[in-house]
């Protein structure tokens, strides 16, 4: 009996990295707690959270058991599968505040955008992976090309929140993958001079938002508003905070979207700099898993597909606490983890899933 | 690139070198991380550490409304008890301007709950007019319990519109107190600016009236109060969540007066139809018992601010009832002048009192003829005649004994021509002819025939009642001159502490008794022989006083003033001076009685009924405008 059961057991979490399991488990407990108090004590908010962390639990699972071989297969198709929708969105897409981004497809409305924030580094570790036996600067020529072609499509609609994520994913990749350094400080000066060029292409709501970053003040009622209130919830936390359900700019209603994209300023004012700082190592400690697996990943497309997913955790936490302290403009970037909402969950179980996957399935591939 | 073309063509997938090269971008990549994270933290640190004291006063500006409590503002009553001026709570309807899209349309909505009469909308157009958008203004005022129901049931149609309890002010003696006490209304923009430099601001947070005229406006210190705060938490719609702490207002002080509202009202009636100024002062104290300036008007009507039309009509009236007559009119003194000139050639040694005149019907000066009122004239007058029957010829000649500037230098001492300092402003300070005042004035020297006029009152001589009345108030007192003053103490309403306005000599004339004695004594001769004796007929008690008669209109050379042929408003105006008892003087008074004629027949009684009443209690008669008497005694 007890052997067998072990052996099930055993079987049943084969795929998972307990370590990585664990750090999320206290990340997601935080943020139930931060929930709670930022939805001013709501347990609807906090148990249909609870929910979507089931999901996203029950997708990492499946994702975590399925060998990283199998996602080579659907790399290409999933990748023009979102390249075709976004063409869809840009020619029939739903405008919602301004912006294209959501498509209607018989019964439900889609954002395809979301689709490529896997899609692309998916995309670009398979093709790496494929020609790596000879990879020339043709090879990275094309791989640009297959980044631009979704992001460019993402900017139109317009929403350079995600584009910038999209394309940071897949530069994670191109990086890993030993792009040249020449290439990339000459990309990056050319980047630099194009600047004034990007602006005047720019939508007026997206300079507003970086002249609000530069000098919140200038508007403090409008776009400036989010910003010094978050700033001001976490100035006045200190170093132990106000405790928790006490901040005032939270439970007095200064503080916007609480419980999604500025739930970090909720758990600032409340938990201070202490705080701050354990979450801080919270997903550092993510980022050092996700490292670790990918350093010792067995193929190039684990590697760099690993890579990316870790460094594109990083990017959104860093990110989101970059807009909510006032260093960063307010995109709509939540919080991995910790933030409210299903599709975020998802996404980031997702990834971490796959990190796991590939940390599991190596001795497989080894033996 | 480079790293990876020099991989040589083995076909071993992982190769170590490969491997190499990822790690080591891997490092860098890891590096990076860290060193954003460090950044973040560095933010964090910057935020809760360094900046800490800032934004915590930041988060409590934001949490924390303070919320001012108006304080009571005093009432004014008068020595007896009796309300002159008091608060009363009632339901207001407010529209904030900048809340409200189409007002007109909204005023409309609102009109079909609660009545809006069109004086209403003329008076809120005309505070529109003169307010910030931000600030709720009143439409409608004292709403009657229906209406508060009705729009407290339909509040929800009114966004931008509220029922506000506030206090309002109310002056129950309307028309009777208008100039003494005056009038609150809303503070205008130089008013505010007055209070930020007088470092008053904060006290008047919430505080939407102020004292305009009056005793309101004097007294505006005490009767404001001190306003209380309360502390609110408020959400970030600023709707209010808890009070954190209150700090209850400290009520203004109450004003007792030294005025009697009974003789006011005695006082107004005996006016009748005719228009005019009436003080009586305590001559011992400077207390001021009776402040009348007729014709007045209905004070409420400012407190919620004036309706353009009312405002129209109050200032466009011929008779121009916004003009304080007792302290900013100034009008010659006519004969009561004539007391003090005597006192006057007895202190510099001009006249002796049995030194006697003849009058002819006139003087003649520089080929000018000074007429005397009574046609043939006075016959031989010594001093005690030429007041008891108002000699003109003696006090022509009398002037040019003694010069404008002695004149001028003995009638300053009594206050002719300088502010008295009584506790209301707005005084004039009337004018004090001298060859420096015209040399200023004029640029022009001073004619010795401008002094013969001067002599009985007329020519550049002009004073207010207020100064008339404290000229003969310190002459019933041998000289010594108190300011007057209308406030007899101030009250504070919580320790019941009483600041008395204390009475304050302002200086002692050097007089001689004898002197005194004979100019008081022909005083007495006026009311008991003189041309105050048909009005003093019959007083139990002994009274002293001098007529005189004022000219609007000069009259020309040689000719006669006839009253019945000038136009009424060109009529002279009727002025009386008067204490009682002659003594042991306990009132003493000055009135004037715009285009009445002669000052014994009608201000003289005026002054009568005011003895009667304030030294014996007795009811008054009044008098009608415009009554021929032909029987008139000459002034």
């Amino acid at each position: 009996m007890t052997p067998r059961i072990r052996r099930f057991t055993r079987l049943l979490t084969a795929h998972i990295d307990g370590p990585l399991l664990m750090v999320m488990m206290v990340l997601m407990g935080i943020g139930l707690t931060v929930i709670y108090s930022g939805s001013n004590q709501g347990i609807s908010r906090v148990s249909s959270q609870m929910l979507n962390m089931l999901v996203a639990l029950t997708v990492m699972y499946v994702f975590a058991n399925i060998s990283p071989h199998a996602l080579t297969r659907i790399a290409l198709p999933l990748y023009l599968l979102g390249v075709l929708l976004l063409v869809c969105v840009a020619l029939f897409g739903e405008v919602v505040n301004g912006a294209r981004r959501w498509l209607f497809i018989g019964v439900t409305r889609i954002q395809p955008s979301e689709i490529m924030k896997i899609a692309v580094p998916l995309m670009l570790a398979w093709y790496f992976d494929r020609y790596q036996s000879a990879l020339k600067l043709k090879n990275y020529i094309i791989a640009v090309l297959l980044l631009i072609v979704p992001v460019g499509l993402v900017v139109r609609q317009p929403d350079l929140g995600t584009a910038l994520l999209i394309s940071a994913a897949g530069a994670y990749v191109l990086f890993l993958a030993g792009l040249s350094w020449r290439i990339i400080l000459g990309v990056a000066a050319a980047g630099a001079a194009c600047m004034p060029f990007v602006w005047s292409m720019m939508h007026d709501y997206q300079r507003q938002r970086i002249l609000t970053l530069i000098d919140p003040t200038q508007d403090p009622l409008g776009s400036g508003y989010h910003t010094i209130q978050s700033t001001i919830a976490l100035g006045s936390g200190g170093v132990f905070g106000k405790g928790w359900l006490q901040g005032s700019q939270t439970h007095l209603d200064f503080i916007p979207e609480r419980t999604t994209d500025f739930i970090f300023a909720v758990f600032s004012e409340e938990f201070g700099l202490i705080g701050n700082s354990l979450l801080l190592v919270l997903f550092l400690l993510i980022i050092a898993r996700g490292v670790v697996i990918t350093a010792n990943a067995p193929t190039l497309f684990t590697r760099l597909f690993g890579g990316a997913i870790t460094l594109t955790f990083f990017t959104y936490a860093f990110v989101n606490m970059g807009m909510v302290s006032g260093i960063l403009p307010v995109v709509g970037v939540p919080l991995p983890l910790i933030s409210y909402g299903g599709t975020s969950m998802v996404t980031v179980c997702l990834g971490l899933g796959i990190l796991m996957s590939i940390q599991t399935h190596k001795k497989l591939v080894q033996s | 690139m480079a790293e990876l073309t020099i991989n040589p063509g083995f076909e071993l997938r992982n190769s170590r070198l490969e491997i190499h090269h990822f790690r080591l971008r891997l490092a860098i990549a890891s590096t990076a991380v860290l060193c954003m994270f460090s950044l973040l933290f560095a933010r964090f640190f910057y935020l809760q550490v360094v900046q800490h004291s800032y934004y915590t006063t930041l988060a409590e500006a934001n949490r924390i409304s303070i919320v001012p409590i108006v304080p009571n503002r005093g009432i004014i009553v008068d020595r007896n008890g009796v309300l002159l001026a008091s608060n009363y709570s009632a339901y207001t309807l407010e529209i904030t301007p900048g809340k409200v899209e189409d007002l007109d349309a909204v005023i409309d909505d609102v009109a079909t709950v609660v009545e809006i009469t069109p004086r209403d909308r003329r008076r809120f157009k005309k505070l529109l007019e003169e307010s910030k958008s931000f600030e709720s203004l009143p439409i409608r005022t004292r709403l009657s319990d229906e209406e508060i129901a009705r729009f407290a049931a339909n509040r929800y149609r009114f966004p931008g519109v509220d029922m506000n309890a506030r206090l309002f002010r109310q002056y129950p003696q309307g028309e009777l107190f208008s100039h003494v006490v005056g009038h609150i209304g809303r503070i205008n923009q130089r008013e505010l600016d007055q209070l930020d430099d007088d470092g008053f601001a904060a006290n008047y947070r919430g505080t939407d009236y102020i004292g305009k005229v009056g005793l309101e406006q004097s007294y505006e210190a005490s009767l404001h109060g001190t306003t209380g705060v309360e502390q609110v938490e408020v959400d970030s719609g600023g709707r209010p969540v808890r009070t954190l702490s209150r700090t209850m207002p400290v009520s203004g002080n109450n004003l007792v007066l030294n005025l009697d509202a009974k003789l006011q009202e005695v006082i107004y009636e005996a006016f009748g139809d005719y228009r005019g100024a009436l003080v009586a002062v305590d001559p011992k104290t400077g207390g001021v018992l009776a402040f009348v300036s007729k014709p007045g008007f209905d004070p409420n009507l400012f407190v919620d601010g004036i309706d353009p039309q009312n405002w129209k009509e109050l200032n466009e009236s011929i008779d121009r009832p916004m003009v304080n007559r007792a302290l900013a009119g100034t009008y010659p003194p006519g004969s009561t002048f004539k007391p003090y000139m005597a006192l006057a050639a007895l202190t510099y040694g001009k006249r002796r009192p049995e030194q006697r005149i003849s009058d002819g019907g006139g003087f003649n000066f520089g080929g000018r003829f000074f007429r005397d009122d009574k046609v043939g004239g006075h016959g031989l007058v010594d001093m005690y005649k030429s007041i008891v029957v108002s000699c003109d010829t003696y006090y022509y000649m009398l002037a040019n004994d003694l010069g404008i500037d002695n004149i001028s230098n003995f009638m300053r001492q009594f206050g002719f021509g300088s502010r008295t300092g009584i506790d209301v402003t707005g005084e004039a300070g009337g004018i004090l002819p001298s060859q420096e005042w015209k040399q200023r004035r004029y640029k022009q020297k001073w004619y010795a025939g401008e002094t013969i006029s001067i002599g009985i009152g007329q020519g550049y001589n002009a004073y207010t009642p207020l100064q008339l009345a404290q000229a003969v108030a310190t002459l019933a007192n041998d000289g010594v001159m108190f300011r007057p003053h209308i406030v007899n103490y101030v009250e504070d309403t919580v320790t019941r502490k009483r600041t008395v306005v204390e009475p304050q000599p302002l200086r002692t004339i050097d007089l001689k008794p004898e002197h005194l004695k004979v100019v008081k004594n022909a005083m007495v001769g006026v009311n008991k022989e003189g041309t105050g004796a048909r009005a003093y007929a019959g007083a139990p008690y002994v009274s002293a006083g001098k007529t005189g008669t004022a000219q609007v209109v000069a009259i020309k050379q040689g000719e006669k003033y006839v009253e019945s042929r000038v136009q009424e408003r060109n009529r002279d105006h009727a002025l009386f001076i008067a204490y009682a008892p002659a003594d042991d003087p306990k009132i003493a008074l000055a009135v004037l009685v715009e285009n009445a004629g002669f000052g014994a027949r009608t201000a003289a009684p005026i002054s009568r009924q005011v003895f009667d009443y304030y030294l014996l209690g007795k009811k008054p008669t009044p008098l009608k405008a415009g009554k021929e008497n032909p029987n008139d005694p000459a002034d």
